[in-house]
């Protein structure tokens, strides 16, 4: 009797360990694979020099550079535009003859999506953790800075973009630096196309990186922790995660299901919105808290105790997660507002500067806001618990948040994946040509990768993220160098109009 | 010249209807006579990227259903019976442009079925016909 017992139990429990070997097997194998080969991209784009005894990566300096560089030769666009921006959004300037076209709001809105996601969550609790709450001072300077790079980037999207016969239309920085670059001699021409089929491949790159499996990974790791953590019957089965979003992502970007994606788009601004509400809630309801906690992002940011690398340890976290977040140089923002309907481009960069506003100056702060009054942050904390870290911080003081949490971040991520694989799409068929085929092949290899991201390492997921879409930069940012004589001229002949009031102001819609 | 006529359709019975009336007036009073479809349209909606490449095309294709479908055998129809008529077609708040449109072309009265919405829709948000008539800068009316 005891014998047979002991004989069911053991065969019990090699069943149930090999069948966790089994599953454990599938991811683990898939990130063995991958890892050698993210960790060697994510090496190469953030080759780093040092400084200060923090290694800084060349990309990032690239980044702050050129938005210092565009905000002083734009002469504070970033300020000077805001109000005007807003007017724009709100449809004070609108053609009612052009009712029914792609209005400012919508594009801004549609631009918004792509970026308000888990940079916002998940991103800013790794930048807090690691670099004190001085990284948020860090990261709305950077907020602020990247708004003028958008406003160039998106301005060069609009004015060089293809309106194809069948009416569609489609544009970005391949489009701009082909285009744009031409118009400045033969020399330029050939840097141009260059430049536009290095943008193209890491374009599609960044589509499977940051806009793919970063999202996978994360808002599987979130629907891990708030089902039992490693405890959960999920923990293991990232792989069937994956299954299951590729084919709710397949429906949409294959099968042509716009339902989903509709539906996705509209429950999204009410998630930011239910999210923002409820960290603008924990912040007041801990109102006694804020002025030290502004007084720890200011003090932190410049002296940077007991932080690896000091203030530029600091500042290097701050602007790293902001960069990621907004995607000011990237590029990606410009494909997304290019079909917006204007006849003077500038316009619609100037209502690109609410991009990383939003994103970063209002939706981050308020996520580091909320980690540091509630004292969630602590410099020795596992940087690779990204999302969970910020769903701790909601849920000291509201308990289901997790779970609201949960739904938010895996529906930022589906709609993030579906933005990014349009990016990709068009950077795909820049490349590959525009037919069926190459089409087909894009959206089953974008697919593919939403499986492999549910099943990897954060670690290795983040490295190759950042590294694709960062690398998106080099390019991108050194043709808007050569462009930004164009932008300027649009921006004088437009500015000097509205300032002579020679803009016709309709009431509005 | 004579006065200015808006008559607002939608394609339904009544919006028929609508245009019987206007038909009468117009033709009474030697009247200018537009005809116009408003497809409900919001400049503040949210979309996706894809939606907003294409959506330039889907205006037309609108437009031109539009046209095609509702506005253009009414204008056959009031054309043959000697009528000046011109067809319009708008995106936007059905009311509001039809208010706006109204004014813009110096309209004396504008025209339109009573019944464009379901009466629980209409119970709840107000119909387009009794906005209009609360909005409107011209003289309204609204046809049972």
């Amino acid at each position: 009797m005891s014998i047979l017992r002991v004989g069911i139990t053991t065969l019990v429990s090699l069943f149930t360990s090999f069948s966790a070997f089994a599953e454990a097997g599938i991811d683990e194998r898939i990130n063995v694979a991958i890892k050698p080969f993210a960790d060697a991209v994510a090496g190469f784009v953030f080759s780093s020099f040092p400084v200060g005894g923090v290694q800084i990566p060349f990309v990032l300096v690239w980044l702050i550079t050129a938005a210092v560089i565009f905000t002083f030769y734009f002469k504070f666009i970033n300020l000077r535009a805001f109000k005007h921006g807003f007017e724009l959004v709100r449809g004070d300037y609108h053609d009612p003859e052009a009712a029914g076209e792609v209005t400012h709001f919508q594009a801004l809105t549609t631009a918004l999506s792509g970026t308000v996601g888990l940079g916002n969550i998940a991103g800013v609790a790794v930048a807090v953790s690691l670099g004190g709450p001085g990284a948020t001072f860090w990261m709305i300077l950077a907020g602020f800075l990247g708004m003028s790079s958008k406003f160039t980037e998106c301005t060069l999207g609009v004015k060089y973009r293809n309106e194809l016969p069948n009416g569609t239309v489609s544009g970005g920085p391949m489009y701009y630096l082909t285009k744009g670059l031409a118009e400045k001699g033969a020399g330029f021409a050939k840097l141009g196309k260059v430049l536009a089929v290095l943008f193209a491949i890491f374009c599609v790159g960044g589509s499977f990186g940051g806009g793919n499996m970063f999202q996978a990974n994360q808002s599987f790791a979130q629907l891990v922790n708030v089902t039992g953590g490693d405890a959960s019957w999920m923990s293991d089965k990232g792989w069937l995660f994956g299954l299951i979003v590729a084919a709710l992502v397949g429906l949409v970007i294959m099968g042509g299901i716009k339902g989903i994606a509709r539906v996705t788009s509209k429950i999204v601004p009410f998630m930011a919105i239910i999210y923002v509400t409820a960290g603008v809630a924990i912040i007041l309801m801990n109102y006694s808290l804020i002025p030290s906690a502004f007084v720890a992002i200011f003090d932190g940011a410049f002296t940077a105790e007991g932080i690896s690398g000091g203030v530029i340890g600091v500042l290097f976290q701050g602007f790293k997660r902001a960069a990621f977040s907004n995607e000011a140089g990237v590029g990606s923002a410009a494909i997304a507002h290019s079909a917006v309907q204007t006849n003077r481009p500038v316009t619609e960069g100037f209502v690109a500067l609410y991009e990383p506003f939003v994103d970063t100056v209002v939706v981050c702060t308020i996520t580091a806001l909320v980690i540091i009054i509630t004292g969630t942050w602590d410099p020795s904390v596992d940087p690779s618990a990204g999302v969970q870290l910020t769903s701790t911080a909601f849920e000291s003081t509201f308990s289901w948040f997790p779970y609201v949490l949960t739904i938010a971040v895996i529906l930022f991520a589906f709609s993030t994946m579906i933005s990014w694989s349009y990016y990709g799409l068009k950077s795909w068929t820049f490349l590959f040509g525009e037919n069926k085929f190459t089409d087909y092949t894009y959206k089953l290899l974008f697919l593919f990768f939403v499986v492999i991201g549910s099943s990897m390492q954060l670690g290795s997921v983040i490295d190759f993220s950042d590294a694709m879409i960062f690398a998106m930069a080099f390019p991108n940012l050194l043709g808007c160098y050569f462009l930004l004589p164009v932008v300027k001229k649009e921006l004088d002949e437009y500015w000097a109009d509205y300032k002579s009031g020679k803009l016709v102001k309709t009431k509005g819609y | 010249m004579g006065p200015v006529l808006m008559v607002g359709i939608d394609g339904s019975e009544c919006g028929n209807r609508a245009v019987d009336y206007a038909f009468v007036q117009a033709k009474k009073s030697a009247a200018k006579l537009y005809v116009v479809f408003i497809i409900e349209w919001s400049p503040f909606t949210f979309s996706t990227a894809l939606e907003n490449a294409e959506r330039h095309q889907r205006r037309e294709e609108e437009i031109q259903r539009a046209l095609s479908d509702v506005i253009e055998p009414v204008i056959d129809r009031l054309t043959a019976e000697g009528l000046d008529v011109e067809g319009v077609v708008r995106h936007g708040h059905v009311a509001d442009t039809l208010a706006a449109l109204a004014k813009s072309k110096g309209v004396d009265n504008l025209i339109l079925g009573r019944q464009g919405t379901s009466k629980l829709k209409s119970h709840v948000f107000g119909s387009v016909g009794s906005r209009l008539v609360q909005s409107a800068e011209c003289p309204v009316t609204v046809v049972p």
